[in-house]
């Protein structure tokens, strides 16, 4: 199998290339790299003027709902939403059922995801035993098996001792302890955020100082017992801060955004729309603007989706009964190019970085690489299609977005992943 | 001419003329209720379903006393014993009763944005008739025309809400309306059951109850729903009543006369002392009489077919 492409705008992190190449990609390998090539007759033959390739872009926080949940999405399904979205790896959080907190589950998943191989699903293994924050898992064991990270994604490791032992443990592994930071005594009461704008609409409000007290809180342990550190889709201004000052003093933290938290307020839901419904609550625009202003500084390492699909009987209900989440593999690169590149905020290379390159980094996967002879591994993204969000068109089994209805402009077109391809019907 | 109304979701997203047109419906339908024969053809052939996903006596028995003095038929419907114990969703209760073709719903639920979701499903208007601790909009109607019946333009008036503001339906629904006609609005209780953010309304906060007394004009007295005692939100019944329960001595001190008003049911002797539920400036049961007329004139408003 041969495939060429012509005039591709080439980003990759090392920066040998930079500019306008003819990459002609051979049985899954990059053979040739270069300008004006040509000559060989090819299967595939794609003029990229005026898109960027890049190196595979990776999701760092899915739900791809297998085990138990099919019904909602499953891992084909998960890796057909992650493909046409432009992911070329995924990592899966370990809330299935069975929870994925035995070396079984996880080899499970893996054979399941390497049966398509479009995308590689990454396992994220739970932190204690059924996710209920008690018990460690047998964190070696799920290493072993394959798990990049440990998370109770979902509950968040709210008893200090266990986080502690956490810590220690995982250490052991070099792996990340990823957390939902929150502390669950502070958000039993309500589920959106607590500002005028909820007050106004007579939601039942939970407090931002639940995730901020656990960043805090997770940051003293990682000084006095050591490990790493990974919060996920940081939602204040004050985490950011707070993630900042520890970097700062060359802690281990890291974290991640996901684009709702970045680009959506607290004022949607006076439509009490329950795909607004999510954990941790959309936020005030004060919040959107540290998060991004986070991005860009390099506070925050990573966008990740937290794709969390939710089937629509589930979410066609009252406010009160729906379930957290919202899904996201499909719309995150529609969302930055429309709101960060476009807008100026952050470069292509920068957008590389936390869309590509970084949470491989934070995960300990390599980050695919532009050499002669190497595994193709890419994205492709045309900056100037324009698009408009039509839930019903994803492939994902799921519609619960919470940009329905947004125009965006720039789309992830296509992937090359090995042997294995996909190119969006957006590819013109 | 009566305008109509599409849906009565709250009071929040209501033009103060909206407002004003229900109220002045409202006074000529009081007038029915003193009539020896209490009925008017209005809403003759007309079918009104009650959802009631939360138990209530006086606000269920209020509005279907409305219907039948309209002459609507009337179709009643709690949860228990129902196909929501089997398992049924909102949409399709809602949805199968309306395929039966009735006209108008009338809603108790308790999530906030229930009657909204309703809304969006349904074909016919929906009256919210308390939705979690969103609002409550006949409750702050009736209590708003019993101000103006007794005491006359809203424009300028002191009324303070007492109580348990932070889960109080009624509190958000008398906040909107008030302020939307001009009244001074102000809320007293315990931090722990005030909400933040109350200044974007134009909402004064009174932490003393004696303060509140010497500010107000209108005292509308919450119940203290007293499980809330047991979730730790405030210490004790006894320090509650201590500190800001409505007492006469407290009233004598102050040397003013106030209105006193409670949306009901009243613990006695914890928010408000039995002598006060009863005395002279009392008018609780005439906003019970008000609820009735005021949920005529929202049915009756949001009936009215388009000619």
């Amino acid at each position: 199998m041969k495939i060429f492409l012509r005039n591709a705008r080439v980003i990759e992190p090392s920066g040998k290339y930079d500019g306008l190449f003819d990459i002609l990609i051979v049985d899954g390998a990059m053979q040739e790299i270069g300008s004006s090539l040509g000559g060989n007759p090819v299967n595939y033959e794609i003029n990229l003027r005026g898109k960027f390739v890049v190196p595979g872009l990776f999701d760092m926080h899915t739900h791809l709902r297998e085990p138990g949940q099919e019904y909602k999405e499953d891992i084909a399904s998960g890796i057909a939403a992650a493909a046409n979205g432009g992911f070329t790896g995924i990592a899966a959080m370990p809330n299935t059922d069975p929870v994925v907190d035995s070396a079984g589950v996880v080899k499970y998943v893996l054979d399941r995801a390497r049966q398509s191989g479009l995308v590689g699903v990454y396992q994220i293994a739970a932190i204690t035993e059924g996710r209920k924050g008690e018990r460690l898992s047998e964190m070696k064991d799920l290493s072993e098996a394959g798990a990049v990270a440990f998370s109770d994604d979902g509950s968040c490791v709210t008893n200090s001792h266990v986080m502690r032992l956490a810590l220690e443990y995982s250490s052991m592994l070099g792996k990340p302890v990823i957390q939902h930071c929150e502390d669950h005594e502070l958000t039993k009461f309500g589920s959106v955020n607590e500002s005028p704008e909820t007050i106004r609409y007579g939601l039942k409000t939970q407090h931002r100082v639940a995730e901020e007290l656990t960043v805090s809180r997770d940051i003293q342990l990682l000084e006095a017992f050591g490990g790493k550190y990974h919060a996920t889709h940081i939602s204040t201004a004050k985490s950011v801060e707070i993630i900042a000052s520890a970097r700062k003093r060359g802690l281990p933290v890291t974290c991640d955004v996901t684009p709702h938290h970045l680009f959506l307020e607290d004022s949607v839901l006076g439509t009490y729309d329950s795909d607004y419904k999510v954990n941790p609550p959309l936020r005030t625009g004060k919040d959107n603007e540290a998060l991004i202003e986070g991005l860009r500084s390099g506070a925050i390492d990573a966008i990740a989706s937290d794709h969390a699909p939710h089937a629509l009987h589930e979410k066609e209900v009252e406010f009160d009964a729906a379930p957290f989440g919202l899904i996201g593999l499909e719309t995150t690169v529609g969302a930055v190019m429309t709101r960060l590149f476009h807008q100026k905020v952050m470069d292509m290379r920068a957008i590389v970085n936390v869309l590509s390159v970084n949470p491989r980094k934070i995960l300990g996967i390599p980050v695919p690489e532009f050499n002669l002879g190497a595994r193709a591994e890419l994205t492709i993204i045309d900056p100037d299609c324009e698009w408009e969000v039509e839930p019903e068109k994803f492939k994902s089994k799921s519609r619960n977005t919470g940009f329905k209805g947004w125009k965006f402009k720039g789309s992830a077109v296509g992937i090359i992943n090995g042997e294995k391809f996909y190119f969006s019907e957006r590819l013109k | 001419m009566a305008q109509g109304i599409r849906n009565l979701l709250g009071l929040r997203d209501l033009e103060p003329e909206s407002i004003v047109e229900i109220l002045d419906t409202a006074r000529s339908f009081r007038e029915v209720l003193e009539r020896p024969i209490k009925k008017v053809p209005t809403l003759q052939g007309t079918t009104v379903v009650n959802l009631f996903f939360e138990s209530s006596t006086r606000t269920r028995i209020s509005f279907e006393l409305a219907e039948r003095r309209l002459s609507a038929d009337v179709v009643n419907f709690a949860a228990s014993g129902s196909s929501v114990s089997k398992g049924e969703t909102l949409k399709d209760t809602a949805r199968n009763i309306e395929a039966m073709k009735t006209d108008i719903v009338v809603i108790r639920h308790g999530s906030t944005g229930a009657p909204h979701f309703l809304s969006r499903l349904l074909k016919s208007p929906v009256i919210n008739a308390g939705d979690g601790i969103n609002e409550h909009p006949t409750q702050g109607l009736l209590d708003m025309f019993t101000m103006r019946e007794r005491l006359g333009e809203l424009k300028g008036l002191n009324v303070c809400i007492v109580g348990d503001i932070a889960h109080s339906r009624v509190a958000r629904s008398n906040i909107f309306g008030l302020t939307k006609l001009g009244a001074n609005v102000a809320v007293c209780g315990p931090r722990t059951l005030i909400p933040e953010h109350l200044e974007q309304f134009g909402v004064k906060v009174f932490f003393s109850i004696d303060e509140a007394i010497q500010w107000a004009d209108v005292l509308n007295v919450l119940r203290i729903q007293l499980e809330r005692e047991a979730g730790g939100d405030f210490p004790t019944i006894r320090e509650y009543r201590l500190y800001w329960g409505v007492s006469r001595e407290r009233l004598e001190k102050s040397g003013r006369s106030i209105l006193i008003m409670h949306p009901g049911p009243i613990n006695r002797g914890v928010e408000l002392d039995a002598d006060v539920a009863d005395g002279e400036t009392s008018v609780i049961l005439d906003q019970v009489t008000n609820g009735v007329a005021v949920r005529m004139a929202v049915l009756y408003l949001t009936g009215v077919k388009p000619s």
